[in-house]
């Protein structure tokens, strides 16, 4: 009888035998507190410096948590804590780049953005009488350009890469040679790398024009063919998530297959459609090679996407540094407005992206 | 408005695979047939032949005969969605159209055949196929919400109140109570009782208590062995099959003692 329960007879008061044996409920805090102090202090001897002293807190706190709870703990519990602690390390490892690239994007564009640098185009102005020369900082021309070539690109995926979706999931059998080959085409597509889609579009156009080919089509040409196989495999994904007793449901109703594609799958896929193109686009509107070889760069206003060079933001960007005027901190300092531009673009996407998504979202099912 | 079946020597293939062997049958108008037999035996692959729903799945297909008021629906030409207007079904999981409300899911047969139909109409239809469904008190208050939010019970009988909406001849029925609660299952079975006195009706059913409630004719349908078709064994009227049956395999089955 004594064997039996050996648990009860613990010191102290013991509200609940099960909690037993465990450690206390902050120990992971406490115990990454003692982490950076030590490490901090052993730093101290050698010389303090914080990338070393995170690392090193990390590693003694990872170290002295596994060894701690199998001590008190049972295995399972201090391989939980081990890899709980790993995974949060390695995400903090991801989340460093992003946020010190945003925040080195904010902080030195938020001095170049104002109102004039969104309504007025940019460049520098030769005055022959003076012979001085102005800078006007501006970005019309490059947001303009950006969202002309982007809407065009996605004019182009949008139908393409949805029809393509529809026929592999709908009408092509798994199988068949023709949807095996589109599929292998598509994941070649994905790989394509992107200056390879701008000279591409060169030198198509440039087959077609002559020579300095260079237009707003051309560069959406370009983009369209990175963007398509994402379109592809996004509506794929989305319309193969729609359950197959919906089309069931709906041939029993003597309804035709087009109808029920049209009527049925692609409005209830439409919410995940529609983030997938959005993503699509947030993904293209940053490219800069192959919009840089196609469409060039100016500093002109040119809205006409079929005639002339377009500017267009991440090319700004790329030239303000690689090309500056001869005021470089001018320059240099509209490059980084033109960036924090783009990336508020594509954060204006996401967001229109998440609101469509949530409109369309089927309501009431669960 | 219902209309007689009569199957003559089907066959029924998953690509190679012969699933339903030999099945010859006459369902009459206004009755209700419930199919029995143990899982696999293939009564819903039979059951789907019927308004060539089988053919849905890539590679099915049947040889053999089956014929709707003299009219073969295998004959070459025939278009499957034509069929399928005429013989409608009900599925064992409901499955109301998440985008649409209630009232559109009840709509949903003749709106997405791109028929015209005024306000007025379309109200006199909801309200005929809702009580047609008994689901029409339950639901009147909120016909523009989404079909979704329904409980189970209600989303199987919103999608019988879709299925006679478009005024099909022949309703079929997969199971359609499997997934419900006793009570939901007693107003689905009072509801397949009146809709017989328009329709021709056929369930399949696990519940032989339920077989011998609703149907008035019964087919037991019986497999030799797992990769062997499946076949009819026995069809007759409800109270012969479960009290007096020819064949013994259909006797130890209504009696419980395999299956």
């Amino acid at each position: 009888m004594t064997a039996l329960s050996p648990r009860t007879v613990e010191k102290g008061p013991v509200p609940n035998s099960l909690t037993t044996g465990q450690l206390p409920r902050f120990a992971e805090l406490y115990i990454f507190g003692a982490s950076a102090v030590v490490s901090g202090v052993l730093l101290m001897l050698i010389g303090f410096d914080v990338i070393g002293w995170l690392v090193l807190s990390a590693v003694v706190y990872l170290v002295l948590l596994g060894i701690l709870s199998s001590l008190v703990e049972n295995r399972r519990k201090a391989v939980d804590r081990l890899v709980r602690g790993l995974v949060t390390v390695a995400f903090l490892l991801a989340i460093i780049p992003l946020v010190s690239t945003l925040f080195t994007v904010v902080s030195k564009g938020i001095g170049a953005l104002s109102f004039q640098f969104i309504t007025q185009t940019g460049g520098s102005a030769f005055n022959p009488d003076t012979l001085e020369v102005t800078n006007t900082p501006g970005a019309l021309q490059a947001i303009v350009g950006t969202l002309i070539i982007t809407g065009i690109a996605t004019l182009i995926s949008v139908p393409i890469g949805l029809f393509t979706s529809i026929y592999l999931v709908e009408y092509g059998r798994p199988g068949q040679w023709l949807s095996r080959t589109v599929t292998f085409l598509v994941d070649v597509m994905t790989g394509i790398p992107s200056i390879v889609a701008g000279l591409f579009a060169f030198s198509l156009f440039t087959i077609i024009l002559g020579p300095k080919a260079f237009s707003g089509f051309s560069a959406s040409v370009a983009l369209s063919v990175l963007m398509i196989p994402t379109v592809v495999r996004a509506c794929e994904e989305m319309l193969r998530l729609v359950p197959h007793d919906l089309r069931e449901a709906s041939y029993a109703l003597g309804v035709s297959k087009f109808a029920t594609i049209v009527r049925i799958v692609l409005p209830t896929a439409i919410a995940g459609i529609v983030t997938g193109i959005m993503l699509a686009i947030a993904r293209v509107i940053g490219e800069t090679a192959p919009i840089f070889m196609a469409a060039s760069f100016t500093d002109n206003f040119n809205s006409n996407p079929f005639e002339g060079p377009m500017q267009t933001l991440p090319v700004m960007a790329y030239t303000g540094f690689a090309f500056p005027g001869t005021d470089i901190t001018a320059s240099n300092n509209s490059a980084w407005g033109a960036a924090l531009l783009l990336v508020i673009l594509v954060v204006i996407l996401n967001l229109i992206a998440r609101v469509i998504a949530k409109v369309f979202a089927p309501k009431g099912s669960r | 408005m219902s209309k007689r079946i009569e199957v003559k020597d089907l066959n029924v293939y998953y690509s190679d695979f012969l699933a339903v062997e030999g099945v010859s049958i006459t369902i009459e108008p206004r009755t209700v047939t419930a199919f029995i037999g143990p899982s696999g035996c293939g009564k819903s692959t039979f059951l789907r032949t019927l308004n060539r729903m089988h053919e849905v799945i890539p590679g099915a297909h049947v040889k053999g005969e089956v014929i709707i008021d003299g009219n073969d629906l295998y004959a070459p030409g025939v278009d499957p969605v034509m069929v399928r207007r005429q013989v409608g079904m009900v599925f064992q999981r409901a499955n109301p159209f998440p985008t649409m409300s209630i009232r559109d899911n009840v709509l949903a047969g003749l709106k997405l055949n791109n028929k015209r139909i005024s306000k007025s109409e379309g109200d006199d239809m909801v309200e005929k196929g809702l009580r047609g469904a008994n689901l029409w008190n339950e639901v009147k208050d909120r016909l523009n919400l989404p079909g979704g939010g329904l409980s189970g019970g209600q989303q199987q009988r919103l999608c019988i109140a879709r299925a006679i909406t478009v005024s099909p001849d022949v309703l079929l029925m997969d199971e359609p109570c499997s997934a419900l609660d006793p009570i939901s299952t007693l107003a689905i079975e009072d509801l397949i009782k009146e809709l017989k006195e328009e329709y021709t009706i056929v369930i399949v059913t696990h519940n032989m208590q339920q077989a011998s409630r609703v149907s008035d004719r019964t087919a037991f349908f019986n497999i030799a062995g797992t990769g062997k078709p499946g076949k009819l064994i026995e069809y007759d009227d409800t109270t012969t099959i479960f009290s007096n049956p020819t064949v013994k395999d259909t006797e130890d089955y209504v009696s419980g003692r395999f299956g």
